[in-house]
């Protein structure tokens, strides 16, 4: 595939004109999408599909153009060879671009990482056989994803990644399930088996008759899964550097003053997840970009417009300004000892659903769901049915944060919008004194 | 064009095939603090190969559109279907057929659009007419406009072209002000959005809002908060779109029903014994699936698995009559359903989707509702949505709050928010406005499915009127 992504950078480098630029971005995947439901298959198919988006460049003025690929060079290099074609004529009808930057330099990077899988329908006969007489319903999602960039001054980098994610729920009745998750690189039966067992004993938990909980405060002990929802709402605007200057972003008061407790460390943690070293415009993105310390805003990423915009120091953040690789940091409580540090209240093994009932204040609400029990004396008691929560960051990661699970879990993202995506959280999990439950 | 792909000779031992080809082009304009925005294009093409054999089924997807890239496809779509049929959970033998044969074109598809540089004078007037204030921190004017081809091919015989214009149009404005933020958008992020060509912008008085937008966005940042309380609220089309689109669409969904999503999207509050007698709403409440209104965002003729699209009755006169469910999931769950499977592109299958879901609109004028109201709010705009697996218990938050005060509007508020659950939430519908209220909006982004889809959804709805709802603000 590398050597394909070569071929078609030749063919950029050949069909552009004096006093012209280009840069590409290249995306591809072979991937299995295997449905199941009841314990048995629902879909199961494959995915084979290569994107290649090229942006023209003539002065400050420049256009884009994203196209599908078929695979072949020479079919490929007629239709590039096009789009190249209608770019040129459309920059004509351009404005200069004042917000317009491009790397000095070329930096060019390669990382790959095969997999070591079995064949997709082993696979899923392991997971059905291992899930045998239980209402098993999940996706496994696999193969291997490609990303690339190339731009005329030469600059070539190429990210290859061979990955699976299964997630499955083993469901009770209703909506009482527990969902379990095993990603990586490497299919482990014995993973498989562990995991496996460990969702059936939750499974029993679950069945038990559920309590009803009155809307009120309770004590909270959120897993690392539970985070997960909460550190995506942040992601989606919270930490983008155009946001936090037009004071758009849910963590805008952070720079007027507002903290998340002392113990709170995020940061946009490249070197440790799976998402290339490079961000679309070609820019290296550094190992690490510090974004909250000591429970103060200390960063935000920035891309190359929003460095052009607002005079700020581009980071190698993409255009959206999402974190790919967020990492909040561990504490002192042992994950072993988190429901006796709990004692009484719950324990919320995932949320749901999340949005801003108060943006500015960055007030969120959403649901609880899955494995979420009622624990008294450090000792499951009962689970409980579906919780509105509606209260601030502040609270939740600030004053009412008493601690962060030693332990932090690397949670491949699962999504899969019209290609399988390569972020990933790292996250703890955190006790907090009380969280308002409304419905 | 996916129109010009011949089909080879298919000599496949299967008992069933389909090739479903789509091809998207996509021109993004846009004009943001009055800097026109790069140009951005985009086309997406490629093929989608379905089989049945042996019982089983599977699918394979390519954007190599070359015979070699149909007949690849295909074998690789049978192999998934033997290799899984002995754990299938549909028996494939037990499944239509489709052969379907027609086509659909958008409304005046064939009518010229503004160029690029027209786009772009368009958008930047609106970007000059919002930047009224100091307090205006950030704005943006865009308009997408989308070209799509679907073509299915079916084994049985089946031959379908279809052809869509959809055009996408925004305006947001965004103010600052006392350590407070407000936004302010025309109808919701992406809520205008429809079939046609140029007069869409006309419809939603689309020129002039850059400036109204900003307006009201101001007026929202010097607002005080929304009350707290249980109170009645007068729904606008704008928030209307949100509060049908999750609190019956989704739990409507066959497949949900089915317990297809319960990995993810979720489940359903509704069983399938529900459907003939269950009472969903007031007397006043009547939902139906329409892919025939042509302006709508999701209006069609066949749906992604080849079968004729009508408008249905979902819920009539609160009853709630039949779900959401296209052919496979009919045939499983043994209920009637519409023509709703639908893929969100060539590289994902068809799963039961909404499509256009609308509520009929009633007899009662604006002017009326809001004279009915002793104390109660009006909402407009959605800005946040939240509601559990089951599709029941939600919360959502509106742009913009009116209070009305003995049958009068009174003051803007910020932060209106309301908190509810579907099951009771419709039965406190008491008055459904007339056709002069109705808008025809929807949204681009409805998210689902394993693995995932963005696909489009129309809605079409009156301003409605609610009583005894927990309404609330912000922190502040």
């Amino acid at each position: 595939m590398e050597g394909y992504f070569q071929e078609l950078a030749a063919v950029l480098d050949g069909a552009i004109r004096a006093g012209e630029r280009y840069t590409a971005t290249f995306a591809g995947e072979d991937s299995d999408f295997v449905r199941m439901n009841q314990g048995r298959v629902r879909q199961p198919g494959s995915a084979t599909q290569r994107r290649l988006t090229v942006r023209l460049i003539a002065g400050r003025r420049h256009a884009t153009h994203a196209l599908s690929l078929g695979g072949d060079p020479a079919r490929d290099a007629v239709e590039l060879a096009a789009v190249v074609a209608r770019l040129r004529d459309a920059l004509p009808d351009l404005d200069d671009d004042p917000h317009l930057m491009l790397p000095d330099g070329v930096v060019s990077t390669r990382a790959e990482r095969a997999g070591d899988l079995p064949p997709s329908p082993a696979i899923v006969d392991a997971v059905l056989a291992a899930a045998h007489g239980e209402d098993l319903v999940g996706l496994l999602a696999a193969g291997p994803v490609y990303r690339g960039f190339a731009n005329s001054e030469g600059q070539r980098n190429w990210h290859a990644a061979t990955t699976f994610n299964l997630q499955w729920s083993l469901y009770h009745q209703a909506d009482k399930a527990v969902k379990s998750t095993y990603a990586g690189f490497a299919w482990d039966p014995g993973t498989l088996a562990a995991k496996m067992a460990e969702a059936r004993e939750r499974l029993a938990l679950i069945s038990r008759p559920p309590r009803s909980l009155e809307p009120g405060k309770y004590r909270a002990y959120l897993s690392p899964h539970a985070m997960e929802e909460i550190a995506g709402l942040l992601c989606w605007g919270g930490f983008s550097g155009r946001a936090l200057a037009t004071k758009q972003s849910a963590l805008a008061r952070m720079h007027e003053g507002e903290r998340l407790h002392e113990r709170v460390r995020i940061a946009e943690d490249t070197a440790a997840g799976v998402a290339p070293s490079f961000q679309g415009d070609g820019f290296a993105r550094p190992d690490e970009v510090p974004l909250v310390d000591a429970g103060a805003l200390v960063g935000s990423l920035v891309s190359p417009r929003t460095a052009r915009e607002f005079s700020l120091t581009a980071n190698g953040a993409n255009g959206d300004e999402m974190p790919e690789s967020l990492a909040i940091s561990g504490g002192d409580l042992p994950a072993r000892d988190a429901l006796a540090a709990l004692d009484t209240g719950l324990a919320i093994g995932n949320l749901w659903y999340l949005n801003y009932s108060d943006r500015p204040a960055c007030r969120m609400t959403g649901m609880t769901r899955f494995a979420t029990f009622w624990v008294e004396g450090g000792k499951v008691v009962a689970p409980v049915n579906v919780l509105r929560f509606d209260d601030t960051i502040y609270r939740m990661l600030g004053t009412n944060l008493e601690s962060l699970t030693t332990e932090t879990e690397l949670l491949l993202e699962p999504n899969t919008y019209g290609e399988r995506e390569l972020r990933s959280l790292r996250l703890p999990g955190a006790l907090v004194s009380e969280i308002a439950f409304t419905l | 064009m996916p129109l010009d792909v011949p089909i080879p000779d298919l000599d496949l031992d299967v008992d069933f095939w389909s090739l479903r080809f789509v091809e998207e082009t996509c021109e993004s304009y846009a004009v943001r603090k009055n800097v026109a925005q790069p140009f951005v294009a985009s086309t997406d093409r490629g093929v989608m190969a379905s089989v049945y054999t042996d019982g089983g089924y599977g699918y394979a997807a390519t954007s190599d559109t070359s015979p070699a890239g149909l007949a690849a496809a295909l074998a690789r779509a049978a192999a998934w279907a033997k290799a899984t049929a002995a754990v299938a959970l549909v028996d494939s033998r037990a499944l239509p057929r489709p052969s379907p044969r027609g086509d659909y074109a958008s409304p005046s598809l064939a009518e010229p659009l503004p160029s690029r540089r027209e786009w772009y004078a368009l958008l930047a007037e609106e970007s000059r007419g919002a930047a009224v204030d100091s307090r205006i921190v950030d704005w943006e004017a865009s308009m997408d406009v989308r070209i799509a081809t679907h073509r299915l091919v079916t084994s049985a015989g089946g031959e379908v072209t279809q052809r869509y214009r959809f055009i996408y149009p925004s305006m947001a404005v965004t103010a600052h002000a006392n350590g407070d933020t407000q936004e302010r958008s025309l109808n919701g992020y992406r809520g205008i959005c429809q079939q046609g060509g140029r007069e869409i912008l006309d419809r939603f008085d689309f020129t002039g809002s850059g400036r109204r937008m900003a307006e009201e966005a101001l007026e929202l940042v010097a607002a005080p908060n929304c009350p707290s309380g249980t109170m009645d609220v007068l729904v606008m089309p704008d928030q209307m779109i949100l509060q049908i689109h999750e609190s019956i669409g989704h739990p409507l969904e066959l497949d949900r029903i089915l317990g297809d999503e319960r990995n993810f999207a979720g489940t359903s509050f509704v069983t399938r014994e529900m459907f003939g007698s269950y009472r969903y709403g007031s007397d006043l409440l009547n939902v139906t699936f329409d892919p025939t209104r042509r302006e709508e965002l999701a209006s069609y003729a066949f749906d992604d698995d080849g079968a004729p699209a009508q408008k249905t009755w979902l819920i009539r006169n609160g009853i709630l009559e039949r779900p959401l469910g296209g052919a496979i999931s009919q045939a499983r769950a043994g209920l009637p359903g519409v023509a709703n499977a639908r893929a969100d592109s060539w590289n994902r299958p068809p799963i039961d989707r909404m499509a256009n879901l609308n509520l009929e609109p009633g007899d009662a004028s604006f002017d009326a509702m809001v004279a009915g109201i002793e104390r109660g709010i009006v909402l407009e705009t959605n800005r946040s949505w939240s509601i559990d697996d089951s599709r029941n218990k939600f919360q959502f938050g509106c742009e913009r709050g009116r209070l009305v005060e003995n049958g009068k509007l009174g003051a803007v508020v910020k932060n209106a928010n309301y908190r509810g659950i579907s099951a009771s939430f419709w039965r406190s519908l008491v008055k459904v406005g007339n056709a002069d209220t109705e808008r025809v909006l929807g949204t681009p982004h409805c998210g689902k499915g394993e693995p995932s889809q963005i696909i489009r959804v129309g809605h079409a709805s009156p301003a409605c009127v609610f009583a005894g709802v927990d309404v609330f603000g912000g922190e502040s």
